[in-house]
């Protein structure tokens, strides 16, 4: 048992934090919202320069080799100061997705210009009807004489507006719900046939609706084995877990620090707010839950690498019902006792709120999680 | 960072688990799966058999005759001895005026003490609460006056848990009444309960048990060998006693077999047609205390790790959330247990079940006692500090409100 950060890791954290200290302050956020895509490319280069974008991957495919615990401490960061750019996209998710099922090909002709801040990815899996049923894929893959071709709807596909490629799944086989019989494939996002309406999430982070009408994909664009990818899409979710898990705790902290300084300094009745023991009580609670969800998020961090998929499975389940329960409350109570500005759109508190219920509905919620936890119960 | 235990932690757990299932007894065994607390005997034949082994003291340094365990050994030993279902060694004795003795005591107190506290020869009793003073320990009234090598004691103690079976109560009592600050007229004493002027008032509580009592101090004679730490400088004494190492306090392993049990429970009771067990309302209730006490595992992991890293002694504020989130869990344990018994939860027929030991059962024993437990563990987030004061420790420790 061991819960210290090695010293690379340390410096990662101070590096990354330096970097964001600099250059994301709340103004700075709001001009990133502003650009064209909805965040910063300068930032996004500074990003690469630093080795972020590499940062998971092998150092074949210049990337740094990192694990789960520098992807979770990058995402901490990036939850403190509600970072704007597609790195859970990106990085995290299709990375995964490359990661585990690309070939040696694949991995050479994508990564690199990853890591190098060339190319954005995005993960175009969910549909409309399959709420956060994993298995439930409607689109199709066709085999042709060169390869595949595509045809259905995409669904929330983060950061899916303005990303350089897709992996998109689809259905080589079956039908709806079954596990088997599902395919990823690696498409170029300005193929014809793909379309992309694109639109803010709550919290002002892209995503985007991706229509496919006769895709064609080549043969050596198929990600994995095709038809044998619910493993892969599932750990890709289990990596998606674990980094927004670390993500809401980097928000959480923010809520408690500003809802700390308010109680410190709003005056009423002659007196600081915070000499309430009302609110002195709801505070510490607020500090519980933020700790019980950074023990979660440590869970999370911790498993998503063990090899056992059931383990891996139940452990994260569990990480996301707490991070999420605990992300909640925080973040209710961080409004509730900012009273009136915590309502405002200009000020961070209410950023923070809609970042935390954003990540809260990705990726099944807690009332999903926890079903599948009692499902287990024995 | 890493969760899982090293070899050698692994090793230390399997050979705790063997140890306590070799010999611990099996009708003790029997009782505390069944949820019955602990009775003395039981407490003291178990403690006596885990400190022949050398682990009774298992938070003390080998010097005193504890293992020299680390912080990371301790959590182990107690999860173990919990998980076994064993009860649990004397806190009074082992967590409380066995550290401070060991820190503040006297060579003569230490060795005519210690030893006998490991083995549970001496059952200590805490004198703390009075009833002015309750949260506001500091109000205490209980005076002791210096006459020649003694002191005088006289007042009153109250919630003093098993002070009927006590040997001896550890007490703070006021010796300056004139002191600037309340705190600082406070003296730690070590009191025989043999002392003529002593008299023990049970309290029954809400489970109909007795476990508190009232004590009163009728011109006790205490001489003066018995002040531990410097006279007047009580609080610093109770104040190392309270925040020394509580991470302990979330009795995680309790929760963890409570939960294990009541899954067992819940496969015989039938609910709309179907084994409990398979009921949905159930299984998700069942989940989330699982996932709750997931996390307050990694948690403790946590502050464990912290006091391992800097062996300073001084409490992580933390202790407080777990002191809260445990008892919490722990409650919600025994509100499981008896909403699975459900009717058959409701009659106390333990005196029954004792008197007519020859006839058939009247109903799951487990069922009746889960009753009993959730009316006990209300206390829980009433002792030690309550989960308010907790809360009022954790604005002015960690909020700096």
């Amino acid at each position: 048992m061991d819960f210290e950060f090695t010293d690379e890791q340390r410096l990662l954290r101070d590096s990354v934090e330096r970097l964001l200290a600099d250059h994301y302050s709340f103004a700075q956020r709001r001009d990133y919202l502003a650009e064209p895509q909805g965040w910063s490319t300068a930032l996004w280069s500074r990003y690469a320069e630093q080795g972020l974008l590499g940062l998971p991957f092998a150092e074949e495919y210049g990337g740094f080799g990192g694990g789960p615990i520098d992807i979770m401490l990058v995402m901490e960061a990036f939850g403190r100061v509600l970072a704007l750019e597609p790195y859970l996209a990106t990085v995290v998710l299709s990375g995964t997705a490359l990661h585990l099922a690309g070939s040696a090909a694949q991995k050479s002709a994508i990564l690199p210009q990853v890591a190098e801040g060339q190319t954005t990815l995005a993960f175009a899996h969910g549909e409309r009807q399959a709420r956060y049923d994993l298995s439930d894929v409607l689109a199709t893959a066709k085999p042709t004489a060169h390869g595949w071709v595509l045809d259905g709807a995409k669904s929330v596909v983060l950061h899916g507006d303005g990303a350089n490629r897709l992996i998109v799944s689809a259905r080589t086989a079956r039908e709806r719900d079954d596990p088997e019989g599902i395919g990823l494939f690696l498409v170029d996002a300005k193929a014809n046939g793909v379309a992309r309406r694109s639109y803010p999430m709550r919290d002002g982070t892209r995503a985007a609706e991706i229509s496919l009408s006769g895709v064609e994909v080549a043969r050596g664009d198929a990600l994995g084995e095709p038809g044998n990818a619910m493993p892969v899409i599932e750990r890709v979710a289990e990596a998606g877990i674990a980094a927004t898990s670390a993500e809401a705790v980097g928000a959480m902290e923010a809520m408690h620090a500003l809802t700390l300084e308010y109680l410190k300094t709003r005056q009423q009745f002659g007196k600081p707010i915070g000499q309430n023991q009302v609110l002195q009580h709801r505070a510490a609670e607020m500090l519980i839950a933020l700790e019980q969800g950074r023990s979660m998020a440590m869970l999370a961090a911790m498993t998503v690498g063990a090899p056992d998929p059931a383990e891996r499975a139940y452990n994260i389940a569990m990480a996301k019902v707490g991070v999420g329960q605990a992300s909640r409350f925080v973040a209710q109570n961080a409004v509730q006792l900012h009273g009136g500005i915590g309502m405002t759109e200009e000020y961070a508190v209410g950023h923070y709120f809609r970042r935390v219920m954003v990540i809260e509905h990705m990726f099944g919620d807690p009332a999903h999680h926890l079903s599948r936890l009692a499902d287990r119960v024995q | 960072m890493d969760l899982r235990f090293t070899a050698d932690e692994l090793a230390f757990r399997d050979e705790l688990r063997a140890f306590i299932r070799d010999h611990l007894p099996d009708d003790i065994r029997e009782r505390m799966r069944l949820g019955y607390s602990p009775r003395k005997e039981d407490t003291v034949c178990w403690q006596r058999i885990l400190n022949q082994r050398g682990w009774a003291a298992f938070n003390w340094p080998k010097e005193y005759g504890g293992p020299g365990w680390t912080p990371v050994q301790r959590m182990i030993f107690l999860e173990e001895n919990q998980l076994a279902p064993a009860p649990e060694v004397s806190s009074f004795n082992i967590t409380m005026i066995g550290p401070v003795l060991i820190q503040f005591g006297t060579e003569e107190q230490k060795h005519r003490f210690l030893p006998r506290a490991a083995n549970i020869d001496d059952w200590w009793c805490q004198g703390f609460s009075e009833p002015g003073a309750g949260s506001d320990l500091a109000a205490l009234k209980t005076a002791a006056k210096r006459d020649g090598d003694h002191y005088v004691v006289n007042g009153q103690k109250i919630w003093t848990s098993t002070a009927h079976h006590a040997d001896w109560c550890f007490c703070l009592v006021r010796t300056d009444p004139a002191a600037k600050k309340r705190q600082e007229g406070i003296s730690f004493l070590l009191i025989d309960m043999k002392t003529p002027g002593i008299t023990v008032r049970p309290i029954v509580s809400i489970d109909g048990s007795h476990h508190l009592n009232e004590v009163f101090f009728d011109d006790v004679r205490v001489p003066i060998d018995m002040l531990v730490g410097e006279e007047n400088r009580g609080w610093d004494v109770a104040k190392y006693l309270l925040g020394h190492e509580r991470t302990g306090i979330a009795r995680l392993g309790k929760s963890k077999e409570r939960v294990k049990f009541a899954k067992e429970a819940a496969h015989e009771m039938r609910a709309n047609g179907k084994p409990l067990i398979d009921d949905p309302a159930f299984r998700l209730r069942v989940a989330q205390l699982e996932t709750d006490i997931k996390a307050l595992e990694i948690t403790q992991f946590r502050v464990v790790s912290a006091y391992a890293k800097k062996e300073s002694g001084k409490p992580d504020p933390l202790s407080s959330a777990l002191k809260i989130k445990g008892t919490e869990l722990l409650q919600a344990t025994t509100e499981l247990a008896m909403d699975i018994g459900g009717p058959l939860a409701m009659p106390d027929w333990a005196q029954e079940l004792e008197a007519l030991s020859n006839e058939p059962e009247l109903g799951p024993a487990w069922a009746s006692e889960a009753t009993k437990s959730y009316l006990f563990l209300r206390a829980a987030s009433i002792y030690g500090g309550t989960n308010e004061i907790q809360k009022n420790i954790l604005t002015k420790a960690v909020l700096g409100l």
